[in-house]
């Protein structure tokens, strides 16, 4: 076993371990950050198989970004532990049930798996080939090339949940007073206020 | 390279770069101030579209690599998409002004879901498929709940995205089992490692597949969410639900399980023909217990989308033109339904109980009796319009073998003709309660009217579009 | 001594380990002497004297400061949660220390030598937004919870335009990679051939969010003491302090080696014909500090709807819209590939 696999088995049981935690913690904010730390170790996972790029991405974009909304939404929430707990136990025979299915799923799309006659299973990770560009600019010319419709469309997906979520929420309030920090900033102190040279004692 | 595929798809981006011009100049020159004109810009560019597909489109071209086609099935599909769209912009309009409801945003979301639906006729990939299936309803769920201070039509808009996600995610786990088992996301390569007998991983993914679309006709039984969904949204909203994106949505199963799993008829007809059976029958029943004309509405396209289906199952040409010239009629049936039930108001207030048209008929004649055509249509009754979609279907059916699905269709549809005919009864025979007293304006009086004419004089020679169908289907059947 | 040995697995850790340990001793050593030259700075600027008593001038003050935390009793408040409360501050710090892997001091001076090491350094600076988050929520204290929402706000919020500055650098270079960024600035003349000239106004908004980013005063809302008394350190004492306080210099500290790589020519000497290394590196990196220092003593703080404001409608727009236009000139070559230092496409 070199040290590759080793790093391998590490982060795949410390994926699944975390996975496992995320479900059975009792405190959400402790479920989100074993998620975090699932997606850490995925990204390490991502790296081992020569995808760096990728685990980068999902670094920044899921544990940056999207866990840390989670996180913000999870902090705030008063939840009744007990209860919460109580709803899980209910649901735990369902659960399992479903999990059982997708297992026994697996294995059945496991064991019939069929590989088209020509195609070399990786067994292991393939190094980026010698002379072959790296696959952040390999990624770039697919991406640019021959997905650009696919990457444009999901341009168009973002903007019709950003135009949805303003549509949906945004309520002009017109009593309130509004800051205009360009009025603010042009504004002449000669004419907002006035030097006035008192006399002691007399007042103005 | 890059500007030949740029012309190929020059209509969605058009279409796109009106919506982001559309969106910018809203923004900046005020609220709602551009509303009426973008609907109206929108509904005119729609048309322009329309007509620039229909008449310069020849032949059949792949872009990008072929995960998007241009052919004679797409340009059918995405002709009848923007028509409809428009029309129902332009029935919609005067309602939504009434009801306070014109934002501008509406007639943008509105294109960008068209855009979703043109992409999605034209998937030669999962990927594709998928982008476009999300774009158009992600912007439908937020249209659902238009009306935001209304808990209805809130509740519409989160059902509707709550039990869409759940779709997409079977959709998902369908493409994944497909993509696992045959290496490809490409259409034309999934064909080829289907071959005449695909492998059971393929089978699973075309199953979930199905599912997932079959959510999206709102096809039973996964058609649960439709009735509340159609019930709560804005009306014109529920008119836009029931015509364009089903007909995407008919069109991008068709091109699915053609030009993906082409080479095993036979498995997927089983499905579809479940499919049928199940959306006839519950659309027809269902539908005699309810109150409410928007939820009826609702069953009845259910039930249309079961006969559409049974085409759809026969896997023949002759079964994708009669599906898509179904379509083609389904459509031109609901925008004139709708454009009446658009103006179904009592003291300003909307209604839409289906007891509010009792007596109708001696107040409006004219009316009533555009709207008696519309209902024997969709009922199916012979000198009508919608009585050659259904024949064509169950001939589909019959011819390819499946005389029990065409014998099932007939009863199915004896049992739906009841509610339709409930409408026609009591317009003409029903005892004069408080009705409707709206007026209806020039342009919803025009489409029902004009839907109405339709359905009596395209007895002719249904406007020539079979000829037009039975092309798109012979690009689509190899 | 045995050279197969070195190639053994234990020998490539063994080498590993040490130059680990050479990088954090360096930061380490800097981040003494950087705190004491913060605070002398602040104080010249305020006409103080500063820390002069512990040592020469004051130099071991820090020293007995970090001896004074570490031999503290830790409280660790009744209401915490014990394990997120100790594990924020050790995210805090191992984050800020673990950035420095990719931080090159000189030609090849790296410990990972990575193609994607800027995606690595703005990957690891988003995590840092962790240590905060989880400070502010284990105490169970409403100010170290207020300011740890203002803190993760503020970090998401310029780190979004420090991405796009940087991706202004990486279309002049066409690569991650710091060793090729700092190469394409070696132009032949000198500090005139570094990125600062051509991106230029990004240089600005750069610095400005790094001070965002690393939560320093004007930007410092986070702690701001006339508030929120020390915002997520409210509640912190003894060690765990100290490591929050070392991951905010090791931060700082990163920011200021980032500086000088993207823009400022890393260990390229600025005068043609003087040879390069990596005391140009420290030098710029210290220089950067001093900047860092001076702005905390003359800046008033900002107040946070400011600071949004500044960070989405002024920064953010104005990164995006340099992105854009960097990516014409590049394409064009405008000025004969002064914004390409590489072949397009190629």
């Amino acid at each position: 076993m070199g040290i590759a696999d080793f790093t391998f088995y590490v982060f795949a049981l410390v994926v699944i371990a975390a996975g496992f935690f995320t479900v059975v913690s009792r405190n959400p904010v402790h479920s989100v950050l074993w998620l975090i730390l699932a997606f850490l170790t995925s990204a390490g996972l991502f790296v081992l198989m020569g995808a760096e790029f990728v685990a980068m991405l999902l670094i920044i974009v899921y544990v940056g970004a999207v866990a840390v909304l989670f996180l913000f939404v999870v902090m705030m929430l008063d939840v009744d532990f007990a209860e919460l707990k109580a709803e899980m136990a209910r649901y735990v025979p369902l659960a399992g049930l479903i999990g059982l299915v997708l297992l026994m799923q697996l294995g059945l799309a496991y064991g019939t798996w069929v590989t088209g006659e020509g195609v070399e299973l990786l067994d292991a990770p393939q190094g980026t080939p010698e002379g072959a560009a790296h696959n952040t600019a390999a990624l770039g010319a697919l991406i640019y090339d021959r997905y650009w419709l696919l990457f444009q469309m999901a341009g168009l997906i973002l903007l019709v949940a950003m135009v949805g979520a303003i549509l949906l929420t945004l309520r002009h309030r017109t009593d309130i007073k509004r800051q205009d920090v360009l009025a603010q900033l042009y504004r002449d102190p000669k004419k907002a206020m006035e030097l006035k040279d008192v006399k002691s004692g007399q007042g103005l | 390279m890059i500007s030949t595929d740029l012309s190929i798809i020059a209509p969605e981006i058009l279409l796109a770069v009106f919506a982001m011009a559309g969106l910018v100049g809203a923004v900046y020159s005020g609220r709602d101030a551009l509303s009426q004109l973008l609907t109206w810009a929108a509904a005119l560019l729609f048309v322009a579209a329309a007509l620039y597909i229909g008449l310069t489109g020849e032949g059949t071209h792949t872009a990008f690599g072929g995960i998007f086609v241009d052919d004679a099935f797409s340009r059918f599909a995405k002709v009848a998409v923007l028509l409809s769209a428009a029309a129902v912009l332009i029935i919609s309009q005067d309602y939504l002004s009434r009801s306070d409801l014109l934002r501008f945003e509406y007639p943008i979301l509105v294109t960008l879901a068209v855009i979703g639906m043109m992409v999605m006729v034209s998937a030669g990939d999962l990927m594709t498929l998928y982008m476009g299936l999300e774009l158009q309803s992600l912007a439908l769920y937020v249209v659902a709940a238009l009306r935001r201070d209304n808990a209805r039509s809130t509740e519409a808009g989160l059902k509707y995205f709550v039990l869409g996600a759940l779709s997409s995610g079977l959709l998902l786990y369908g493409a994944s089992l497909t993509y696992g088992y045959a290496g490809t996301t490409e259409f034309a390569g999934i064909i080829e490692a289907a071959g005449a007998d695909a492998s059971i991983g393929l089978i699973f993914g075309l199953v979930f597949l199905c599912a997932g679309f079959a959510f999206k006709v709102s096809a039973a039984p996964f058609h649960m969410w439709t009735p509340d969904v159609y019930e709560g949204s804005p009306t014109p909203v529920t008119a836009l639900f029931a015509t364009a994106p089903k007909v995407a949505a008919m069109a991008l199963f068709a091109r699915v399980v053609h030009d993906a799993f082409g080479g095993v008829v036979g498995d997927w007809q089983q499905i579809l023909a479940f499919l049928a059976v199940v959306s006839m029958f519950l659309g027809a029943i269902a539908a005699i217990g309810q109150r409410d004309i928007k939820r009826l509405m609702a069953y009845s396209s259910i039930s249309h989308m079961g006969y559409a289906l049974m085409g759809l199952s026969a896997g023949t040409a002759q079964g994708v033109e009669s599906m898509l010239v179904y379509m083609a009629i389904y459509v031109v049936m609901n925008i004139g339904t709708f454009a009446f039930i658009l103006s179904m108001s009592r003291d300003g207030r909307h209604v839409t109980e289906i007891d509010a048209l009792n007596g109708f008929a001696t107040k409006e004649p004219l009316k009533a009796l555009a709207i008696l055509c519309l209902m024997f249509s969709l009922a199916g009754v012979p000198p009508l319009l919608g009585f050659f979609g259904k024949y064509a279907v169950l001939l589909a059916a019959v011819d390819a073998g499946l005389g029990w699905l065409a014998v099932a269709g007939v009863v199915a549809s004896v049992i739906g003709a009841f509610y339709y005919l409930r409408i026609v009864y009591y317009m003409y025979f029903g005892e004069e309660t408080e009705g409707l007293d709206g007026r209806m304006t020039t342009l919803p009086w025009l489409g029902l009217v004009a839907s109405a004419v339709i359905m009596l004089v395209g007895i002719v020679n249904l406007f020539g579009i079979e000829g037009l169908a039975e092309a798109a289907a012979a690009t689509l059947v190899r | 001594m045995d050279i197969s040995f070195f190639d053994s697995p234990l020998g490539l850790a063994l080498i590993i380990i040490a130059q680990c340990g050479m990088v954090i001793t360096f930061v380490m050593v800097s981040l003494l002497f950087l705190v004491y030259g913060d605070r002398k700075i602040w104080a010249a600027v305020q006409m103080r004297r500063g820390p002069n008593v512990v040592g020469v001038f004051g130099l071991l003050q820090t020293v007995a400061d970090a001896l004074k935390y570490v031999v503290k009793e830790v409280v660790i408040p009744a209401g915490a949660d014990r394990a997120v409360f100790l594990m924020a501050p050790m995210a805090s710090f191992v984050l800020a220390m673990i950035a420095w892997a990719v931080i090159p001091f000189n030609d090849r001076w790296v410990l990972a030598d990575l193609n994607v090491a800027i995606l690595y350094v703005l990957a690891i600076s988003s995590l840092e937004v962790y240590g905060v988050i989880m400070g502010g929520w284990a105490s169970n204290s409403k100010y170290p919870f207020l300011g740890s929402l203002r803190s993760a706000a503020q970090m998401i919020s310029y780190e979004v335009s420090i991405g796009f500055i940087i991706i202004g650098v990486i279309l002049s270079t066409g690569s991650l990679n710091f060793g090729q960024i700092v190469a394409a600035q070696d132009t032949g003349y000198g500090l005139f051939g570094w990125y600062w000239l051509p991106h230029l106004p990004m240089v600005f908004l750069f610095f400005i969010s790094c001070l965002a980013e690393t939560n320093r005063p004007p930007f410092d809302l986070p702690e701001a003491e006339s508030e929120l008394v020390a915002g997520y350190q409210v509640e912190y004492s003894s060690t765990p302090f100290l490591l929050f306080m070392a991951g905010e210099y090791i931060a700082i500290f990163l920011m200021c080696a980032l500086t000088s790589l993207l823009f400022f020519g890393g260990w390229l000497s600025p005068i043609p014909g003087l040879p390069d290394g990596a005391l140009w590196m420290v030098g710029k990196m210290a220089f950067f500090f001093f900047l860092f220092a001076m702005v905390k003593a003359i800046v008033p703080r900002y107040r946070y709807d400011q600071l949004m404001r500044l960070g989405w409608k002024v920064f953010l727009p104005m990164s995006l819209a340099w992105v854009v236009i960097v990516a014409f000139l590049a394409k064009f070559e405008v000025l004969g590939g002064f914004w390409a230092r590489w072949t397009i496409g190629g």
